[in-house]
């Protein structure tokens, strides 16, 4: 019954892939087309108040300014919010203004679509915080995100000289994507009782006659667009667990079916704009074997349990139990953990501090490939710069110029690209490396021995990979923690971001390489292969003596 | 104040204006007029689980939400998981134990002494892990029916109600996985008890 659960949401998701990425070409083609017109009433008075009066294409690089200070000036917005929020209305329980690394930490995290969390959303943000600052920058991020990645899109298949026009994609992926599907998901999860009000913490007396005070408030609102957009950051401090944002098998699937099912379109959005579709899927495929091997070790590790528990006189044949909830057992946690932590969303339905060894090795090494599914648009350009990386090698191995797409991969995108691979393991292992160094690092670890160098190099990946899980039992609410993981999420989100974007403009400015019959193929189950293996010989050569050092050496104490 | 920063003419230009003025825009409609249609509209269509599930006795008191545990410590009523936070919700949260720490062995050796204690009919061997690991929100509303009914000769023996009837309560007060497929069969600890309750107390 297990794997069966497994399976049926992994074929709704396949079910959805097609018309999704239909629909997700339809909204960005800027070809004339019916989405137009129904979303026109919504549009035009945006584009009046926006003053966005003629929508021309942007170059890549004012198409990165576009993005990065539109950010900038919300990241001030949420700063500014958090640091008054005592003082402002809809904060009905009085909770105070947030510290000033934690506001930073906090405003950074959102916008970035990694959702780290330092606060407990419970008694460290009013409801106001909660809509105009966390739900704001939710739609916002995600937003971003996706547009971006229309834009490489358009960059690396387009036969023109435009990359699409930022405040119009913006404007497109809110208000033909993410508030109508946020809307539709906030009300089926209330019908499955997600709370959703603005009355404070009740007050009542249990069974058994002691005070009960219970944390409440606009949950379900946050709690779609906290998935359609993988965001990831809860309502309450333990997310996804907490009963009241997900409170059955049934929400359980939606929440993972809406983290999952923009995020792997893309790919099929991407064959349209490259009129490939064999190619949209190739990507997929990759995608979808790196994903099944991380699932099928993690539900391995979980359902065997935790072997030092397994040797007390209990019935422990459930599998480790210890931080999970009875309504998803292991199969609904397993899942949720491979998929959060593949399409970058960060939220929990148990806790991944208590997982076992060998199964928080899936968690952590999703977030260090960081391209399969992945957030908002980010995991396949991630995905795609992997692909022009193994045309790069396997043009290498037979002595051909490399091309894809029609378009040669020269010097230039290779330099860019090496830039972009090594940004990643660099914000990882060398704020990891300074962490367990210094003592304002290392007194945050709670866990002893190995387990603890695990706590650091998680919180970290899943900083720079946008992720924004953690092993929460570290004690991250200090200037140190702030202010490091703060800065590695700006770096992990804006230097892959732009350095792609320049990527993509470089291939569009030349001109195509009519195909013929030495031209290496892309779009065929050999190229799948070979870019599942670049990934993992990447993935492997930068990160395997960190996870040796952290969940490997763990195991071997407790097996 | 529109200044260029692309060379080429046709173009779009940096605009700090549109900027702005598409910020403010979405921070109304994505951070206010969003969560307060959602909330105006559950209120309306479904106010009971828009207010938390709240479950009531039978003179109209509310004793809890059926989604959130409770705390039961005497031994006549069936006990929940184990909450370090002892079940108040106004925060969430476990000890966030590794594997192999040493607390939670602990931790976990002692329940299994005190079941032992408590429950001399039912060897520890048959002793479900649910009931005595510490669930991720320390919330958990639900046992295993496994652990159910793994506490209900301790229940019958002080309560006097038999086995069998103890039984038929758990049963059916046992959930099972959503249309069939997603999650595991559960049952909700604060509902049987307050059906227990009922029964000694008609």
């Amino acid at each position: 019954m297990g794997i069966l659960q497994m399976v049926v949401i992994i074929l709704i998701l396949l079910v959805l892939v097609k018309p999704l990425g239909t629909y997700l070409y339809h909204v960005f083609s800027n070809e004339g087309n019916r989405t137009d017109k129904w979303f026109s009433f919504a549009e035009r008075p945006i584009y009046w108040l926006t003053g966005l009066r003629e929508r021309k294409g942007m170059t890549w690089k004012v198409y990165a300014l576009s993005f990065i200070i539109t950010n900038l000036v919300l990241v001030a917005f949420g700063y500014l919010i958090l640091r008054i929020q005592q003082y402002l209305p809809l904060n009905p329980n009085g909770i105070g203004s947030m510290e000033e690394t934690l506001s930073f930490n906090t405003a950074i995290s959102f916008m970035t679509n990694t959702n780290l969390q330092h606060y407990s959303g419970e008694t460290g943000l009013s409801y106001l915080s909660q809509m105009i600052v966390i739900m704001m920058m939710m739609f916002t991020s995600a937003a971003t995100g996706l547009c971006v990645a229309i834009a490489f899109i358009r960059a690396i298949t387009s036969r023109g000289t435009t990359i699409g026009n930022f405040f119009e994609d913006f404007v497109k992926a809110q208000i033909r994507v993410f508030l109508p599907l946020a809307f539709i998901v906030a009300m089926v999860l209330v019908a499955l009782q997600v709370p959703q009000t603005l009355e404070p913490t009740l007050s009542l007396t249990t069974l058994e006659g002691v005070q009960q005070r219970i944390a409440i408030g606009p949950v379900a609102s946050l709690e779609s667009i906290k998935h359609l957009g993988t965001n990831g950051g809860g309502f309450f401090g333990v997310n996804s667990a907490h009963p009241f944002e997900n409170p059955n098998g049934l929400t359980n699937a939606i929440e993972i079916l809406s983290m999952w099912c923009i995020g792997a379109a893309l790919p099929y959005t991407f064959g349209l704009f490259a009129k490939n579709r064999k190619q949209g899927w190739v990507i997929f495929a990759a995608m979808m074997m790196l994903f099944l091997s991380f699932l099928a070790l993690n539900y391995a590790a979980e359902s065997q349990g935790n072997p030092a528990m397994n040797r007390l006189d209990m019935d422990s044949s459930q599998g480790n139990m210890e931080g999970k909830e009875v309504r998803f057992g292991i199969p609904q946690s397993s899942l949720f953990t491979t998929v959060t932590t593949a399409a970058t969303t960060g939220s929990v339905n148990n806790m991944h501090d208590t997982g076992t060894p060998l199964g928080s090795i899936t968690p952590l090494a999703l977030m260090m490939l960081n391209n399969v599914f992945g957030g908002k648009g980010v995991g396949l350009m991630n995905m795609m710069m992997y692909a022009i990386l193994a045309v790069f090698l396997a043009g290498l191995m037979v002595g051909r110029t490399p091309e894809f797409l029609g378009r040669k991969i020269e010097a230039r995108e290779m330099k860019l690209i090496a830039i972009a691979i090594l940004t990643h393991p660099l914000m990882i292992l060398v704020p990891t490396a300074i962490a367990l160094a210094t003592s304002a690092g290392t007194d945050a670890i709670t866990n002893p021995s190995f387990h603890g160098i695990t706590q650091v190099l998680y919180e970290f990946t899943s900083s720079a990979a946008n992720n924004g899980s953690g092993f929460e039992g570290l004690s991250d609410n200090t200037a140190f923690w702030n202010v490091s993981t703060g800065l590695v999420m700006l770096l992990g989100r804006y230097v892959s971001m732009v350095v792609l974007l320049e990527v993509g403009a470089s291939l569009m400015r030349k001109g195509r390489v009519p195909e013929t019959i030495g031209t290496f193929r892309t779009d065929n189950g050999l190229f799948v292969g070979i870019l599942v293996g670049t990934v993992l010989i990447i993935g492997a050569l930068t990160f395997l003596p960190t996870v040796a050092l952290g969940p490997i050496a763990e195991h071997l104490t407790i097996r | 104040m529109n200044h260029s920063a692309s060379g080429e003419t046709g173009s779009a230009r940096l605009s700090m204006s549109i900027i702005l003025r598409l910020s403010v825009v979405f921070i109304v409609l994505c951070g206010v007029i969003y969560p307060l249609v959602c909330t105006g509209a559950a209120q309306l269509l479904m106010p009971t689980q828009a207010s938390g599930s709240l479950l009531k006795d039978d003179r109209g008191i509310t004793v809890g939400s059926e989604l959130i545990g409770q705390k039961f410590t005497d031994p006549k009523y069936f006990h929940g998981r184990v909450s370090s936070i002892d079940y108040k919700a106004e925060a969430s949260g476990s000890n966030n134990y590794a594997p192999s720490n040493t607390d939670m062995l602990l931790r976990t050796q002692v329940s299994i002494e005190e079941w032992k204690k408590n429950n001399p009919d039912v060897p520890a061997n048959r002793l479900p892990i649910d009931l005595i690991t510490n669930s991720g929100s320390g919330l958990d509303p639900h046992i295993t029916p496994a652990s159910a009914k793994a506490q209900i000769p301790r229940i019958s023996k002080l309560t006097g109600l038999s086995q069998a009837e103890l039984g038929k309560l758990a049963d059916d007060y046992t959930e099972g996985r959503d249309w069939g497929l997603f999650g595991e069969p559960r049952v909700n600890v604060l509902k049987l008890n307050l059906a227990l309750q009922k029964r000694l107390n008609p």
